[in-house]
């Protein structure tokens, strides 16, 4: 069974009188452990094809299978519970909370989760330790630099352990030497078995995933492993 | 999300803007020091003039002469509008009154007091031994007036401090006779020091027995009778006797007007009660404006924050989470705005009594809660449109901006 499964999907945007098709009959499988590269110019769909995977968006048409459960007729409180306990955002521009520390970051998944503070806690040393920002705990976001940011964020995604995260261009707002290093430490958890899908125009980071997806005006021209 | 967390993340939202949340809280705090001020001025002013009553004595009911009311043209009124005198008898005749405890009657009238060429205009109060008890009044020097019936016109003065000092100075006044218009009295007593009372000051009086002030004045009708009904539960009773003997006594015409201090103070204590109350709803109309810049700050707060908002639905907040947190941050800063507005108006009526020492200007206690109260729920109730706003965005959009 496919991790995720998206059949026959259709996303259609009004923008005024005109209808805009972000995605068309799309139909795409990925598989528990898979590292994906969707790629594409931007107005391709590859942004809404993320929010859709990501449970942030809904299909105007078709099905969407998470680990075999179809995620599109859930109500909100439903999808918000599977974004919390099965999927890991990375942003383009990390989206911390700027009053919160590193550590109060990275935590904040489990905080919404309810999660109690000694628990918290205790994985966020971890985490922080596991990520090489363990003496940037109590730094506010402003206070660190991009590619520890990113790490924050990645920390962040990770969290709650999740079984897929989702990156849209991670590398966008960093110079090539620290967005490798991001690059990498997202193929380390894709390693330790996380599906990793990263949305990316930059053709190199693409190269590196092991299966690449080309999108354009919404439908799915390339899939190559 | 624990709600422990809810608060301390709803306090580190407040604290992240510190000029937004000063703000509102220096407009919750305006409207509640407003009401808390302002009713206690107005609280103030209701105890000062219950306490200014009571001071007249207690157990009171109050003669006067002619009948009060209006009842409008009726051929009664054209054959039977003269008003009988109130007279000593009147006064003495209220005695057998089971109720009543002692009477006093009062001539009152305006005249100069002389002694040794010093002059000063005084309140010449004719009156009876009684009137002492009845006022509550004490003797600092001498005696007051003799309780024989004979001596209603003699000619003896009782004096007040404040014209035994303007009079005498340092010498002694008692004994000494002292010239009151055209008459000559001995001063036989000094009335302890008392301050301000209502209407008038005991310190500037001189009193001397009924009969020598009837006299004087060239007046046979009394100015009042008082009556002192011998405790609480009488008082009423002993009005309805008093009408009863009057009317008796005065060919069973009703021309007297009787008046019972507690309905008087009832009055009084109502009319400012209602006032207090008034003022502080126009207060209080300055919390609803603090409302109202609640729900524009937080409204501001929800644009400030969008992305943050985006993050915290794709982290997989529900929207219940994210309303709760917005509601809990407006109710934070209401809270404590009200509470520093309580401060600022005790601090407020605190100046008040300082300023005006007789003012007991403290805030009621219905006021306080009132205002707190109030600052809380419109902190609320302004919070939910913006919390609900917040809790509805679309993920995708909030996410985009920053």
């Amino acid at each position: 069974m496919a991790l995720i499964e998206l059949s026959g999907i259709e996303r259609v945007f009004t923008l005024g009188d005109s209808e805009v098709h972000a995605l068309h009959a799309l139909d795409l499988a990925i598989e528990a452990g898979e590292y994906v590269a969707i790629m594409g110019p931007s107005g391709s769909g590859k942004s809404t094809l993320l929010n859709l995977l990501g449970l942030l968006d809904r299909p105007n048409a078709g099905h969407y299978r998470l680990e075999g459960r179809d995620v599109t007729t859930l109500t909100a409180n439903e999808q918000a519970r599977v974004r919390r306990e099965r999927i890991g955002f990375v942003f383009q521009s990390f989206h911390l909370v700027p009053r919160l520390t590193a550590a109060e970051n990275v935590a904040l998944p489990m905080t919404l989760a309810g999660i109690p503070a000694p628990e918290r806690n205790a994985r966020v040393a971890e985490a922080l330790e596991a990520f090489g920002l363990a003496d940037r705990a109590d730094h506010r976001p402003d206070q660190l630099s991009g590619g520890q940011r990113q790490r924050v964020a990645i920390a962040r995604a990770t969290i709650m352990r999740p079984a897929l995260i989702l990156a849209d261009e991670p590398t966008g707002n960093l110079d090539r030497a620290t967005g490798d290093e991001v690059i990498r430490l997202l193929e380390e958890l894709n390693g330790a078995g996380v599906t990793l899908v990263v949305v990316t125009h930059d053709a190199s980071i693409g190269a590196r995933a092991r299966r690449r997806v080309a999108m354009e005006d919404g439908c799915k021209v390339r899939d190559e492993s | 999300m624990k709600s422990g967390d809810v608060l301390r993340f709803a306090a580190g939202a407040a604290a992240g803007y510190p000029l937004r949340t000063a703000l509102m809280m220096l407009a919750m705090s305006i409207g509640v020091a407003a009401v808390v001020v302002l009713t206690a001025l107005g609280d103030g002013a209701r105890r000062y003039v219950v306490r200014e009553f009571s001071s007249l004595g207690s157990n009171l009911v109050i003669v006067l002469p002619g009948r009060s009311g209006t009842g409008g043209f009726n051929p009664a009124n054209a054959i039977t509008n003269t008003t009988r005198d109130l007279t000593v008898g009147d006064a003495r005749a209220l005695l057998r009154a089971p109720s009543v405890l002692r009477t006093a009657p009062i001539t009152i009238g305006t005249s100069e007091a002389t002694f040794e060429g010093n002059l000063r205009d005084v309140t010449v109060v004719g009156t009876t031994a009684d009137y002492l008890e009845i006022r509550r009044m004490g003797v600092g020097q001498g005696r007051f007036l003799p309780t024989d019936d004979e001596s209603h016109t003699a000619p003896v003065a009782v004096i007040g401090t404040k014209i035994r000092d303007e009079l005498f100075g340092a010498k002694p006044a008692l004994g000494q006779m002292i010239r009151v218009g055209d008459r000559r009295f001995r001063v036989i007593g000094v009335l302890a020091q008392s301050g301000q009372g209502l209407g008038m000051n005991a310190d500037e009086v001189v009193v001397i027995p009924v009969g020598a002030a009837q006299a004087m004045f060239n007046t046979n009708t009394l100015f009042r009778i008082m009556v002192e009904a011998k405790n609480r539960a009488d008082i009423e009773p002993a009005r309805s006797e008093t009408l009863e003997i009057i009317k008796a006594r005065h060919g069973n015409e009703e021309d007297v007007t009787v008046i019972t201090q507690d309905a008087v103070l009832a009055t009084f204590d109502r009319i400012l009660g209602v006032l207090t109350f008034g003022v502080g709803g126009i207060a209080a109309i300055s919390l609803a404006v603090a409302g109202i810049l609640v729900m524009n700050v937080m409204l501001v707060a929800v644009t400030q924050r969008t992305g943050e908002i985006g993050l915290m639905k794709a982290l997989g907040a529900p929207a219940a989470t994210i309303r709760n947190a917005f509601l809990t941050e407006a109710t934070l800063l209401s809270i404590a705005g009200a509470v520093i507005g309580y401060l600022i108006g005790e601090g407020g009526a605190f100046v008040l009594r300082s300023l005006y020492p007789t003012l007991p200007a403290y805030p009621p206690n219905w006021a306080i809660f009132a205002a707190i109260g109030t600052a809380v729920s419109t902190g609320l109730l302004f919070g939910v449109m913006p919390a609900r706003r917040a809790a509805q965005l679309d993920p995708v959009e909030a996410l985009m901006k920053r």
